[in-house]
C-alpha cells in the first residue's frame, strides 16, 4: 500500500492519515490514508460516491474531518476554511468552475486579491500585465482581457489555474477537470498538467475516466466506499486492474428477490435526441421488468429521463406505451399518459419546502384521487396516511411540514407521490442517493413490488452493485449515447464499468 | 409554539391598536359611523389585497394594481357617460360597472400573459404596466375626472342594515378562501410559490395557473375600483396612487412571504384592518397624514422583523 516513496530530506507534499468524515448517519470516509509526492501527478479514482471529492474538499479546507491528520511538507496543518488552505499552498479547482461570468480573465485571476494603487483604486493595468506574464511563463494561450462568458470551458479552467498559481500555491487539486471538455480540449489540458509538473507543481487529479490517467498520472490511489483499496505507481497498473479494484465487492443478499412475470413490451423509446446530451437513444422495457441504466456522471442518463418525461424538449424521437405513440411536451402530458419520474434532485425539483407531507404527495394526483375540481382535505389526509403506512414513512402526521422529515423519509414521500399516480412506466433516478442503508433496502423492495404488479421500470443509478442486485437488464450510457444493453446475469460489473468509462469500444 | 405566535401576532397587534384607540378616543372611535367608515375603506383595499395574496403566495408581485384601479374606474365612468349622458341612471350604471370589472380582468390577463409567455419577472412587467395603465387613465380625459353623481349603490347602498360594499367584501373573502383551500388552483398557487421547478416536474401547468392568478387580481381590482368610484361618485385618473404599497404591506403583515409559498386570506384581512385602523387612529388622534406615513413604515418593518424571528424559532423547534 505504498506509492513512490519520499526520502527524509524531501518530505511528501501531502500526507493525510486516518481521515474520517460523516454526514449525519452516512459515513463518507472511513480512515483514509493518502500520500502525495512533491512534484508528481497523483490520480484519485473510484466510483461515484466513493469519497474522492469529499477527501479533496477536506484537503482544500471546505470540510473539516471528524478524525485524522493532515501534514503539508512535513508540517501538521488544520484548515477551517478554503482561504487557510490556499495560504498553506493548496488550491482546488472544482468541477463546476466558479468564475464571475461578467468579469475579464485578469479580473477573475485577481478576484479578492486585487492589486491597488493608493490602496483603494484597482490597478487594472497591473492585473492584465501580471496575468499575461504568468500565462506566458506557463505557455498558456489566453487573452487576459477576454470576458469569462466568452471563453470556452477549457479556457475557463486555464483561468482557474492561473488564479490558483497567482496565489503561489504548490498543490493543485483538480476535480473531474475533463468531464465537460471535448476530446481536443482534454488533450490540451493534459499538456498543461504535464507542463505544470515540470514547473514543480504537485497535482492531485480526481477522475473516473480511466484511459486518461494511465498516461498522465505518476501514482494512483483507488477509493471504494470511503476507504483506500489500493495505491500504486501508475505504470504498474492496467485499466482492467483498476476497474477490479474500483468495483471489487461482493453482492450480499442485500437485494430482495422478485417474482415478476416479464410480459409484453410496454415501453418503446425510439431514436431519442435532446440537447447536446442525448444522442439517438433507443430502448424497450417489458411489463414487469426492471431495467437499470449505468453511466458516469454527465453521460446523459438524467437527460434521457428528462427528455422522455417532457422536462426537456426533444429534438427528435418518439415514445410508445403499449404500442401507442404518445405525444409528450410537458411533464403534465407524461403523467396523464401514465409515466412517472422520480427526480435525482429532491431539493431542487422534487420537494415543496414549507408545504405539508400530504400536499407533497397528492399534488400531481388531484385528478387521480377524484379531486380535480374540489379538494376534500379530510379524505386527502387519509389517502396520504394510508400510503405512509403501506410504505413505512416515518412522520408525525400527514400535516407535518415536509422539511421536518429525514432525507430517506422525504424520498419515500416522493415515491408515495408516484405510487398514487398509478403510472405504468416509472423512471427512478438515483432513488437511493444520500439515504441510509435501511431505507435503501425498503426502496429496493418497493421497486420489486411495482415490477410484480406489471409496471415497467427504468432504474438509473451510479452504484453498480445495486444495479446488479435489482435490474434484469442494464443499459450503459457514455457521452450521450447508449453503448451497452446487457442482461444482468450475462455480464459483470467490470464489463459495464469498461463500457461506461473507456472511450472507443 | 413559534407557529402559534406567528399566527396570533398580527391579530394581537390589531386588537392592541383597537384597545388603545378605544381608551384614548372612546366616543369618536366606537361610533358606528367611524367603524363603518373604516370597514368601507378596508373593503376597497382588502379586496385588492386578497388578489395580491394569491400573487404573493405564487412567488410573484403585482405593482400595477393602483393604476389598474384608475383605468377600471375611468373606463366604467366613460361608458356610463356614453350610454346615459351627463347624469347616467339605471342600465348605464350597471353596464359601466360590468365594463370596469372587465377592464380589470383584461389588465390582469395582460400581466399574466406577459409574465408567462415572455418569461419576464413579475416585478418588471407590472412596473411597466403600472406606468402604462396610469398613462392610459390620464390620457383618456386629459387628466380630468369623470363625475357620475348618482352612482351611489356600491358605496352607500345598504342591505339589511349592512353596507353593500362590506357585503361584497365578505363574499369575496368567502369565495377566495374556498378557492385557496379547496381547489387545485389554490393548491397549485402554493406549489408554484414554494418550488416552481418542482411544480412543473409534478405536472402542474405553471403558466396556465399563473395567468389565472394574475387575472384574478385584475378581476378583484376591477370590483374594488367600482366600489371606490361609487364612494366618491367620480372616477379619478389619479385614483389608487401608491395603493399597491399599502396592499403589499397588508399581505406581508398578514404573514405571507415575498419569496412565495406562504400566506393566508385571514392573515391578509387582519393586515388590511390593521393598516386601516392605524390610519383611522392617527386621524382621530390628530396625527397628520404626512406623519401617518412614518407610523405605517415603522409598523411594516417591525411586523416583518418579528415574523422572521418567530419563523426562525419555528425552525429551531422543528
Amino acid at each position: 500500500m505504498t506509492g513512490t516513496m519520499a526520502d527524509k530530506e524531501n518530505p511528501p507534499a501531502i500526507v493525510m492519515k486516518g481521515i474520517t468524515k460523516r454526514f449525519g448517519p452516512v459515513q463518507a470516509l472511513g480512515g483514509v490514508d493518502l500520500m502525495v509526492t512533491k512534484g508528481s501527478v497523483h490520480a484519485i479514482v473510484g466510483e461515484n460516491g466513493a469519497g474522492k471529492s469529499t477527501l479533496m474538499k477536506i484537503l482544500a479546507g471546505v470540510f473539516r474531518p471528524d478524525e485524522g491528520t493532515i501534514k503539508i511538507e512535513g508540517r501538521p496543518a488544520e484548515f477551517n476554511d478554503p482561504q487557510q488552505a490556499i495560504d498553506a499552498g493548496i488550491s482546488m479547482i472544482y468541477q463546476e468552475l466558479d468564475l464571475a461570468q461578467h468579469l475579464t480573465a485578469a479580473q477573475n485571476v485577481f478576484l479578492g486579491n486585487e492589486p491597488k494603487r493608493f490602496s483603494f483604486i484597482l490597478d487594472q493595468k497591473a492585473m492584465i500585465q501580471k496575468t499575461a506574464e504568468l500565462a506566458r511563463r506557463l505557455n498558456f494561450d489566453i487573452n487576459p482581457q477576454a470576458k469569462i462568458k466568452d471563453l470556452s470551458t477549457s479556457d475557463c479552467q486555464v483561468v482557474e489555474i492561473l488564479k490558483a498559481l497567482m496565489r503561489h500555491v504548490s498543490v493543485l487539486v483538480m476535480d473531474e477537470p475533463t468531464s465537460s471538455l471535448s476530446q481536443q480540449e482534454a488533450q490540451r489540458l493534459f499538456k498543461i498538467v504535464k507542463d505544470l509538473r515540470k514547473q514543480g507543481i504537485t497535482i492531485i487529479y480526481i477522475t473516473h475516466r480511466l484511459e486518461e490517467i494511465i498516461n498522465l498520472a505518476d501514482d494512483i490511489t483507488i477509493l471504494r466506499d470511503g476507504a483506500v483499496v489500493h495505491c500504486e505507481t501508475a505504470s504498474n497498473l492496467s485499466i482492467g486492474q483498476i476497474i477490479r479494484y474500483m468495483v471489487g465487492r461482493e453482492l450480499k443478499d442485500f437485494f430482495p428477490s422478485r417474482k415478476a412475470d416479464i410480459g409484453r413490451t410496454l415501453v418503446k423509446v425510439k431514436n431519442l435526441t435532446a440537447k447536446a446530451k442525448v444522442k439517438d437513444v433507443s430502448f424497450e422495457i417489458q411489463a414487469g421488468e426492471v431495467v437499470g441504466m449505468a453511466g458516469l456522471v454527465g453521460a446523459g442518463r438524467t437527460e434521457t429521463a428528462c427528455a422522455v418525461f417532457g422536462i426537456d424538449k426533444k429534438t427528435s424521437g418518439s415514445i410508445y406505451l403499449d404500442d401507442i405513440e404518445i405525444k409528450i411536451s410537458t411533464p403534465a402530458d407524461s403523467i396523464t399518459n401514465g409515466i412517472a419520474y422520480l427526480t435525482e434532485d429532491r431539493k431542487r425539483t422534487g420537494l415543496f419546502s414549507g408545504l405539508s407531507c400530504c400536499w407533497n404527495i397528492t399534488l400531481p394526483n388531484l385528478d387521480a384521487i377524484g379531486m380535480a375540481v374540489i379538494i376534500k382535505p379530510a379524505k386527502e389526509n387519509k389517502i396520504a396516511d394510508d400510503l405512509s403506512q403501506r410504505i413505512g414513512i416515518k412522520w408525525p402526521g400527514p400535516d407535518a411540514p415536509i422539511d421536518s422529515l429525514s432525507g430517506g423519509n422525504q424520498q419515500k414521500v416522493l415515491i408515495a407521490r408516484w405510487l398514487l399516480a398509478e403510472a405504468r412506466f416509472l423512471i427512478f433516478d438515483e432513488p437511493t442517493r444520500g439515504i441510509d442503508v435501511g431505507a435503501k433496502k425498503e426502496i429496493y423492495a418497493l421497486l420489486n413490488s411495482l415490477a410484480e404488479q406489471g409496471k415497467a421500470i427504468l432504474f438509473i443509478s451510479s452504484e453498480l452493485p445495486e444495479l446488479f442486485g435489482i435490474a434484469d437488464r442494464i443499459l450503459v450510457m457514455r457521452r450521450g449515447r447508449l453503448v451497452g444493453n446487457l442482461r444482468t446475469n450475462e455480464t459483470s460489473q467490470e464489463e459495464v464499468m469498461h463500457l461506461a468509462a473507456v472511450e472507443g469500444n | 409554539m413559534g407557529k402559534l405566535i406567528r399566527q396570533l401576532l398580527p391579530f394581537g397587534s390589531l386588537m392592541l391598536i383597537v384597545c388603545i384607540l378605544a381608551i384614548l378616543r372612546p366616543d369618536t372611535f366606537f361610533s358606528i359611523d367611524n367603524l363603518l367608515n373604516v370597514l368601507r375603506r378596508s373593503s376597497v383595499y382588502g379586496i385588492i389585497a386578497i388578489g395580491m395574496t394569491f400573487v404573493i403566495i405564487s412567488g410573484g408581485i403585482d405593482l400595477s394594481v393602483g393604476s389598474m384601479a384608475a383605468i377600471c374606474g375611468m373606463f366604467a365612468a366613460a361608458l356610463m357617460e356614453a350610454i346615459g349622458g351627463a347624469n347616467p341612471q339605471g342600465f348605464a350604471l350597471w353596464a359601466g360597472t360590468g365594463a370596469g370589472i372587465l377592464a380589470g380582468i383584461l389588465c390582469g390577463l395582460a400581466n399574466g400573459i406577459l409574465i408567462t409567455k415572455f418569461r419576464l419577472q413579475p416585478f418588471i412587467v407590472t412596473l411597466g404596466t403600472m406606468s402604462f395603465f396610469r398613462g392610459i387613465a390620464l390620457v383618456m380625459r386629459d387628466g380630468q375626472p369623470i363625475n357620475i353623481p348618482d352612482y351611489k349603490y356600491l358605496g352607500e347602498g345598504i342591505i339589511a342594515t349592512i353596507p353593500v360594499s362590506i357585503l361584497i367584501f365578505a363574499a369575496v373573502i368567502i369565495m377566495t378562501m374556498f378557492i385557496l383551500k379547496y381547489t387545485p388552483l389554490g393548491r397549485y398557487t402554493y406549489a408554484i410559490g414554494s418550488n416552481r421547478e418542482a411544480a412543473f416536474h409534478a405536472g402542474v401547468r405553471v403558466e396556465k395557473n399563473l395567468i389565472w392568478i394574475y387575472t384574478i387580481i385584475g378581476l378583484l381590482t376591477g370590483i374594488a375600483s367600482m366600489i371606490q368610484v361609487s364612494r366618491t361618485v367620480s372616477a379619478q385618473p389619479t385614483a389608487g396612487l401608491g395603493l399597491e404599497l399599502d396592499v403589499i404591506a397588508a399581505v406581508v403583515i398578514g404573514g405571507a412571504s415575498l419569496s412565495g409559498g406562504q400566506g393566508t386570506i385571514i392573515g391578509t384581512i387582519i393586515g388590511t384592518l390593521l393598516i386601516s385602523f392605524l390610519r383611522n387612529g392617527c386621524t382621530l388622534l390628530g396625527i397628520s397624514t404626512n406623519a401617518q406615513l412614518i407610523v405605517i413604515g415603522i409598523i411594516i418593518v417591525v411586523a416583518v422583523a418579528v415574523d422572521q424571528l418567530a419563523q426562525a424559532k419555528t425552525r429551531q423547534t422543528a
